[in-house]
């Protein structure tokens, strides 16, 4: 018996490694006209990985203070070799998340695999869409530079419009009542300590669920499958499907090396909190669709306050949002068409919001 | 009701005065835990401006028709020289959603480059998302220094 083997014999005698491999083996996914779009959640999951990976290289040199971070980060642009890439490959892979993450979202909703089962699968992914939202903002500020400063300062103001607790909120988020010094170090410890640890739980859960339900198929497909046995297919996933997603990552670190050589991430100027807010500030593309909104709502609707209103709108939205799957009777009806319009109208909405901030200016 | 039923039915009360007494006490001993923790996050406040007053700047550190920030306390507010030789000292932090607004010479006015909101160099919300105006300080010239003050009434 050679080495091998007789290590594998090893291992199976003890965790029963054979019985695992003979799962892996058995597992499939459904094949259709629709599979691609099963590729969107491996890929977040990807660039969540590269995340971690570049995150824990920036933080060698990284030093969360208001008088070095600054500093620190354009030292390691500068200095540290391959540093600029890093990075440009966090911030670039930071912004794919969020936007591969946002279309998995939207393929779930439209190819209803949120239904029955599957509603906690769904609802786990809108909480991680909300924590990878979270990221951006926290790892944001960490350069310290004008723009990320006047981002806080109006992200968390907006965060303490809630009622009730929002100057708790404020106060918990900002380390006091302005935004100083000391809202650099919590967000610091938010961004590389208590997202993490919540991410990887609940990325942990999201994918327990998956492979607890299987992959959802589409009701056309569905559909079809039921009238016609025959044409159902499927894809083992060892090493089938793992295959053709390796390459999909492949394409994915292409692109963000690309990007990081092409457009390395910039610094912008050292943060002054006593300066005034530069023109033409905005946030980032992924926060454009609310910019604008809060923009377009005028100073007072009836007795109160527009952004009040605004922000207390754009939360009941979101709650609805991710509640849909229990309103979902599973069949096909006025209210599954219900569902689908209000699914046709957020992304509506977001993408007209959007192109609108970047076009009016 | 005899004896025999009376002393069945004593065991399950025993038991649910077990329960409610482990219960409170978790609860208790959780409380216990979590009020500091809670008590914790929250930063102790920051020490007030000690006197109403700051200096703000000199007279002929402004040319009329502009504006300058300055410090009043730890947050930012904005001193004006208008074309007709008044000046106005006004709270920099914008009502809408907190950025800092600067003097726009070209609009005579106030702006925050945020959100598009105006104000007039004595603080009054014109046009833009600013629900309430900015509040406006009183200005008191000393020789060559300007000194801005908090207003008694707010």
């Amino acid at each position: 018996m050679d080495a091998t083997s007789r290590l594998r014999r090893w291992f199976d005698e003890r965790f029963g490694w054979n019985e695992l491999l003979a799962f892996m083996e058995h597992k499939t996914v459904p094949r259709h006209r629709y599979s691609y779009w099963y590729f969107l959640g491996g890929m977040t999951l990807f660039l969540f990985v590269i995340q971690v990976i570049t995150g824990i290289l920036l933080l060698l040199y990284y030093q969360p203070t208001p008088n070095e971070a600054y500093e620190s980060v354009q030292y390691i642009m500068t200095q540290v070799r391959f540093g600029w890439l890093i990075r440009s490959i966090h911030a670039w892979s930071a912004n794919l998340m969020i936007f591969t993450a946002t279309l998995h979202m939207f393929s779930v909703f439209f190819l209803k695999a949120y239904r029955k089962p599957r509603e906690l699968t769904w609802l786990s992914g809108i909480l991680l869409l909300f924590l990878v939202l979270g990221f951006g903002f926290s790892g944001y500020l960490l350069p310290w530079n004008t723009l990320s400063v006047f981002a806080t300062k109006v992200g968390t103001d907006i965060a303490g419009q809630t009622p009730v607790i929002g100057k708790w909120i404020l106060v918990f988020l900002r380390g006091g009542e302005d935004v100083t010094g000391a809202t650099l170090t919590r967000f610091f410890s938010f961004h590389v300590a208590v997202l993490p640890a919540l991410a990887t739980l609940l990325v942990g859960i999201h994918l327990l669920l998956v492979q607890r339900f299987g992959i959802s198929v589409p009701p056309s497909v569905e559909a079809e499958w039921k009238a016609n046995p025959l044409q159902q297919r499927e894809m083992r996933f060892f090493p089938n499907f793992l295959l053709r997603e390796l390459m999909a990552w492949y394409v994915a670190l292409a692109v963000l090396g690309a990007l990081a050589a092409l457009k390395p991430w910039e610094l912008g100027t050292k943060a002054d909190l006593f300066a005034p807010a530069p023109p033409g500030i905005r946030p980032e593309w992924y926060f454009m669709f609310m910019f604008q909104t809060l923009k377009q709502i005028p100073a007072k609707i009836g007795p109160l306050d527009g952004e009040l209103l605004g922000v207390l709108g754009f939360g009941a939205a979101f709650l609805v949002w991710a509640l849909l799957p229990f309103f979902d009777p599973g069949r096909p009806g006025r209210t599954q068409r219900w569902i689908t319009g209000a699914g046709v109208f957020a992304l509506g909405y977001v993408v007209v919001m959007t192109v609108y901030a970047y076009v009016a200016k | 009701m005899t004896d025999e039923s009376a002393n069945q039915e004593g065991r399950p009360k025993r038991r649910h005065f077990l329960e409610v007494f482990l219960g409170t006490a978790a609860v208790a001993s959780l409380a216990s835990f979590f009020y500091p923790v809670l008590r914790y996050i929250i930063p102790p406040p920051t020490a007030e401006l000690a006197s109403d007053t700051v200096l703000a700047g000199h007279v002929g550190d402004l040319k009329p028709n502009t504006g300058k920030i300055f410090r009043f306390g730890s947050r930012p507010a904005l001193l004006t020289l208008t074309s007709d030789g008044k000046y106005h000292a006004i709270s920099a932090v914008c009502t809408h959603l907190n950025c800092t607004v600067q003097y726009r010479s070209d609009l005579r006015s106030v702006w925050c480059a945020c959100h598009n909101g105006m104000y007039t160099v004595d603080g009054r919300n014109i046009s833009g998302p600013p629900p309430r105006p900015l509040e406006s300080y009183d200005v008191i010239l000393k020789g060559d220094e300007i000194y801005v003050r908090r207003q008694k009434n707010s």
